[in-house]
């Protein structure tokens, strides 16, 4: 079965999370094989995906840790006192 | 460890959070959009969980209630901060209609070495904290935090079937806003230095 590029693009996400039923996924991987821009779609993705969830990309600014645990002994402490 | 610290030893509360400190910050500083207001709407909702700490009830993970605390308190810094609430503006996230990738002919992997560059930081930051309100917190739960589908659901209080819509069109939207921006990064001469 032949599927257009705009419905491969509907699955992208079902393929990058392996939630795509057998059926479909074997129309898309076949789209796939034979589609340079619907796989660059996918590859970019996929990257775009992997630098996302890196923890880098949204560090702590410096002191952060410090800042917020010396919050939270002043409430400790108004707490109990 | 939560029954502890209701119950009299809260200098534990202190560790109880570690692990969620880089999530709090990372979704307030997606709304708020500069880091010294997200640092203190990050430390409010940090000292709110522990005000209210005796009141969790444990019905879901301390982690699915701290974040629903961050998203309370920073979309009402927004609404203070901003005279109109930009979600009036979004159009329904769950009707129909495709978002359309950006079209390339070819993917040269940017490695993640590329981060070590504060410019990619910002590039990749910025691109998420202008998706709309209701796909930039789907997608910081679950391809950010890494919550399972079920739990992002369930903090955002919408169905797993709109969860997985509102994924699927923030990814579309990212690749849409970075691909041709990342690509335009001049991998040949400067990535390679880190590698
Ligand atoms: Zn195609």
């Amino acid at each position: 079965m032949v599927i257009e590029c705009k419905h491969v693009w509907e699955h992208i996400s079902g393929y990058l999370d392996g939630t795509l039923d057998p059926a479909l996924l074997a129309i898309v991987q076949l789209h796939l094989e034979h589609c340079e821009i619907c796989s660059a779609i996918l590859d970019s993705t996929r990257n775009i995906l992997i630098l996302t969830a890196d923890d880098r990309v949204f560090e702590l600014p410096m002191g952060f840790s410090e800042r917020l645990h010396s919050r939270l002994d002043e409430e400790i402490r108004s707490a109990a006192g | 460890m939560i029954a502890r610290i209701v119950a009299g030893e809260p200098h534990l509360f202190h560790d109880l959070i570690r692990p969620y400190e880089r999530r709090v910050y990372a979704m307030a500083l997606s709304f708020l959009h500069n880091e010294a207001d997200a640092e203190d709407a990050a430390q409010d909702a940090f000292l709110k969980a522990f005000r209210n700490l005796a009141g969790f009830r444990g019905e879901s993970q301390f982690g699915t209630w701290l974040i629903s605390i961050t998203l309370n308190e920073a979309r009402s810094r927004l609404r203070r901060t901003k005279a109109a609430p930009m979600t009036s503006l979004d159009l329904d996230p769950d009707e129909p209609g495709a978002v359309s990738p950006a079209l390339l002919r070819d993917w040269r992997e940017i490695p993640s070495q590329a981060l070590e560059r504060q410019e990619v930081r910002v590039l990749l930051q910025e691109a998420i904290a202008a998706l709309p309100e209701n796909y930039r917190t789907v997608f910081l739960l679950r391809d950010v935090d890494e919550l399972g589908t079920n739990e992002a659901a369930a903090v955002l209080n919408i169905t797993v079937a709109s969860l997985k819509v509102r994924l699927h069109r923030a990814r579309m939207m990212l690749q849409k806003s970075l691909a041709p921006s990342l690509k335009h990064l001049n991998p040949t001469r400067r990535w390679f230095q880190w590698l």
